[in-house]
C-alpha cells in the first residue's frame, strides 16, 4: 500500500521532471516563506512594527536585526510584516484583472460582430497608456489608499488579459471539436466555458505567474510615489520612501527592498519554468 | 504593406481622443468640488463669487460642453495651470522635457549594449556558468524596484566611495551651461566646457545605469532566445567550415539577423524608460519630467498628472508604431495587418 503511494509520488514526480528545476523550486521556497509569513507572522513577530521600542535610526544589531528607522520601530518587525499588504494586493489584483481580462477578451473573441469592436477598442485605449502614468492617473482620482491603488492596477492590467484570451479564444472556435460540439446542439454559454475556454489558459497562466512579481513592484511604486499604503502601514514601498528621507540610515530600506527582489524574482523563476514546461515551443 | 502602415496612422488620433476622454473623465471624477481648490473657505459662502468662477472657469457648462472646451483647449496646446508651480503646464513640461531626453537616450545606449552583450554571452555559453550568471544578473535587474536599487547604488557609490556624485544634474556650486538644447551634455560641448561636460556624464552615470539595469532582462532575453535560433542555422555552420574565425562568425553572420527582434524589443522597452523616469528620476532629484509627474501626484495637482499622461501617452503610441512598422519593413517575411 504505502509502496505504491511512494511509487505513485515518484511517478508523479517524474511527470514534472522539467518543472522542478533549481530556479522554480528556489521560487517556490521563496514564495512559501513569504505566504507563511504574511499570515503567521502576528504569532513570532520580534516586535510590535507599529510601537516605538528602542531608540531611533539605531544600525542593525544583535537586538535590532535590521535596525531602527527614523521613529524607532524595528525594521525587521517591518519588513516581515510588510509581506501582510504586498502579497494580498498583489494576489487580489491579478486574480482580478485575469478574470475580467479574461471573461472579456473570451466574449470578444467568441462572439465577435459589435461586442468584439467595444471591448478591443476599450482594450486598445487603455494600452495607449504607459502603464505607470495610468495607474498614477487613476489612484490620484480615486484618492490615495491601498485599495484604490489596486483598482488602479487591475484597470491598468486587464487589457493585456483580453487580447491573451481573445487571440486564444479566436484560435480554439475554428477546432474540430467546438465545431462538434455547435452541430450537437450545444448552448452558447456551455461552448464558451465547457468547450472553449479549457483550452485558453496556458499563456494566461504563465503570464499571471509573472504579473504576479510586477504587480507586487507597482504596488510598490505607487506607494513609493505616495499614492498606495499610507503612513504608519509597514509597506514595503513606502518604507523605502521613507528610507530615502533618512539617507544615510541605509539600513532602513536594506529590508523592504531585499523583500521586494526576493518575491518578484521568485515568482520570475515559477513564471520562467512554467513557461518552458508548458509552451515548449519557447524552451531552446 | 501600405495599407497596414495608413490604418496604423489613422488609428493614432482615435486613439488619443480616446485618451484624452478617458484623462478629461478621470479629472472630473476626483472627490471634492474643483472649486474648493480655486476658491477660499471664506469666498465658497459667497454665492456671487461662487457664481462668477464657475462661468470663468466653465464649470457651469454641461458635461459635454466643457469636454468639447477641453479639447479645442488641448488643439490650440493649452494644457492647463498647474495649481502648484501656477504655470501653464505644456510649458513646465517642455522645461523639463531635455533633462529627461538626456537621462533616457543614456539610458536606452547603456541599456541596449549591455542588454545584447548579455544574451549574446549567455547564447553562445548556452547552459553553463557564464550562461547563468548573465541569465541571474539581467533578471535581478528586472526584478528590483528601480527607486530602491537607485537608492542603494546611491549610498555604495556616492556615500561610502565617494567615487561618483551625488543626485541631481549637476554639483551644487556649478553654473549651469548656457542654454542651447536644454541637455547639459550638448549644451557644456558647445560652450567648448569639457570638465564641465565631464562632470554632468558623471551625474549620469547611476541613474542612466539603473533605469538601464530594468530593460537589460528584457532585451537579453530576446537576444539570447533569437541568437540560439540563428546559431542552429545552416549558414552559421557554412560559415564555420570556410574557417571563418568564431568572432567573425558571430559579428558578421548571426549578430546581423539577431538585429530584428532586438530592435523591436528596445522600441517595446519605451514603457520601461517611463516607469524609470518617473521613478529614478524622483530618486535622484533629477529635474525632469518623471520627477514633475511624481511631485504634482503627491501634491494631488491634477491639470499636471493629466498633461503629463496624455503627453505620455502619445510618445507612447507613436513609439509603437514606428517600432511596428520598422518591424514589418526590416522583416518582408511578417505580413501585417
Amino acid at each position: 500500500m504505502i509502496l505504491t503511494r511512494i511509487l505513485q509520488f515518484r511517478s508523479f514526480l517524474k511527470r514534472y521532471d522539467h518543472l522542478l528545476t533549481l530556479p522554480v523550486i528556489i521560487g517556490i521556497l521563496i514564495i512559501f516563506f513569504w505566504a507563511i509569513t504574511a499570515i503567521s507572522v502576528d504569532y513570532w513577530q520580534p516586535y510590535d512594527p507599529l510601537a516605538m521600542v528602542s531608540r531611533r535610526l539605531q544600525p542593525p544589531s544583535a537586538k535590532h536585526l535590521l535596525g531602527t528607522d527614523a521613529l524607532g520601530r524595528d525594521v525587521l518587525s517591518r519588513t516581515l510584516h510588510g509581506a501582510r499588504h504586498s502579497m494580498p494586493i498583489a494576489m487580489s489584483v491579478v486574480i482580478s484583472a485575469v478574470t475580467i481580462g479574461s471573461l472579456l477578451g473570451a466574449v470578444a473573441g467568441f462572439s465577435g460582430k459589435w461586442l468584439d469592436g467595444l471591448i478591443m477598442r476599450l482594450v486598445d485605449v487603455t494600452l495607449a497608456f504607459p502603464p505607470i502614468l495610468l495607474a498614477m492617473a487613476v489612484a490620484a482620482a480615486l484618492g490615495p489608499g491601498l485599495r484604490n491603488a489596486g483598482i488602479a492596477m487591475v484597470i491598468v492590467w486587464w487589457p493585456i488579459y483580453a487580447r491573451l484570451m481573445r487571440a486564444q479564444a479566436l484560435e480554439v472556435r475554428e477546432r474540430d471539436h467546438v465545431e462538434a460540439a455547435i452541430a450537437s446542439g450545444v448552448s452558447r454559454t456551455r461552448l464558451l466555458f465547457v468547450h472553449i475556454l479549457p483550452l485558453c489558459w496556458t499563456p494566461v497562466l504563465i503570464n499571471a505567474t509573472m504579473d504576479f512579481g510586477q504587480a507586487v513592484l507597482l504596488s510598490a511604486s505607487l506607494s513609493f510615489i505616495g499614492l498606495g499604503a499610507k503612513p504608519p502601514t509597514p509597506e514595503w514601498g513606502s518604507m523605502i520612501s521613507e528610507g530615502a528621507t533618512f539617507f544615510y540610515y541605509w539600513w532602513i530600506a536594506l529590508g523592504p527592498g531585499l523583500s521586494i527582489l526576493m518575491v518578484v524574482l521568485g515568482f520570475n523563476f515559477i513564471g520562467d519554468g512554467l513557461r518552458d514546461f508548458l509552451d515548449p515551443r519557447t524552451t531552446d | 504593406m501600405l495599407r497596414y502602415i495608413v490604418r496604423r496612422l489613422i488609428a493614432i488620433p482615435l486613439l488619443i481622443f480616446g485618451v484624452v476622454t478617458v484623462c478629461f473623465f478621470l479629472a472630473h471624477s476626483i472627490k471634492g468640488d474643483p472649486l474648493s481648490s480655486l476658491l477660499s473657505f471664506r469666498q465658497l459662502g459667497n454665492p456671487e463669487v461662487v457664481a462668477a468662477t464657475k462661468k470663468r472657469w466653465g464649470l457651469d457648462k454641461s458635461l459635454p460642453e466643457q469636454w468639447f472646451i477641453y479639447i479645442r483647449n488641448l488643439l490650440s496646446g493649452d494644457f492647463g495651470t498647474s495649481f502648484r508651480t501656477r504655470r501653464p503646464v505644456l510649458e513646465d513640461i517642455s522645461d523639463r522635457l531635455p533633462a529627461t531626453l538626456e537621462l533616457a537616450i543614456a539610458s536606452l545606449v547603456i541599456g541596449s549594449l549591455a542588454g545584447i552583450s548579455l544574451g549574446m554571452l549567455a547564447a553562445y555559453y548556452r547552459n553553463r556558468r557564464i550562461d547563468d550568471g548573465a541569465r541571474l544578473f539581467a533578471l535581478v535587474g528586472s526584478s528590483m524596484p528601480v527607486f530602491w536599487s537607485g537608492l542603494i547604488l546611491l549610498f555604495i557609490f556616492s556615500v561610502k566611495l565617494q567615487i561618483l556624485p551625488g543626485p541631481g544634474r549637476l554639483d551644487p556650486v556649478t553654473d549651469i551651461p548656457p542654454y542651447v538644447t536644454g541637455m547639459f551634455t550638448i549644451d557644456a560641448l558647445i560652450a567648448g566646457e569639457i570638465n564641465k561636460f565631464l562632470e554632468v556624464l558623471k551625474h549620469m552615470i547611476l541613474p542612466a545605469f539603473v533605469m538601464a539595469w530594468s530593460m537589460m532582462g528584457i532585451i537579453s532575453r530576446v537576444v539570447r532566445a533569437s541568437m540560439l535560433d540563428v546559431l542552429n542555422q545552416e549558414y552559421i555552420l557554412t560559415a564555420r567550415s570556410k574557417g571563418a574565425r568564431e568572432l567573425r562568425v558571430i559579428i558578421n553572420h548571426a549578430l546581423r539577423n539577431v538585429m530584428i527582434p532586438t530592435l523591436t524589443i528596445i522600441g517595446f522597452s519605451f514603457a520601461y524608460l517611463i516607469t524609470g523616469a518617473v521613478l529614478v528620476e524622483t530618486i535622484f532629484s533629477w529635474p525632469g519630467v518623471g520627477y514633475y509627474a511624481v511631485s504634482s501626484t503627491r501634491a494631488l495637482d491634477f491639470p499636471a498628472i493629466i498633461g503629463v499622461t496624455i503627453i505620455g501617452a502619445t510618445a507612447f503610441l507613436v513609439t509603437n508604431l514606428v517600432t511596428d512598422i520598422s518591424y514589418a519593413f526590416a522583416n518582408p517575411k511578417i505580413r501585417l495587418g
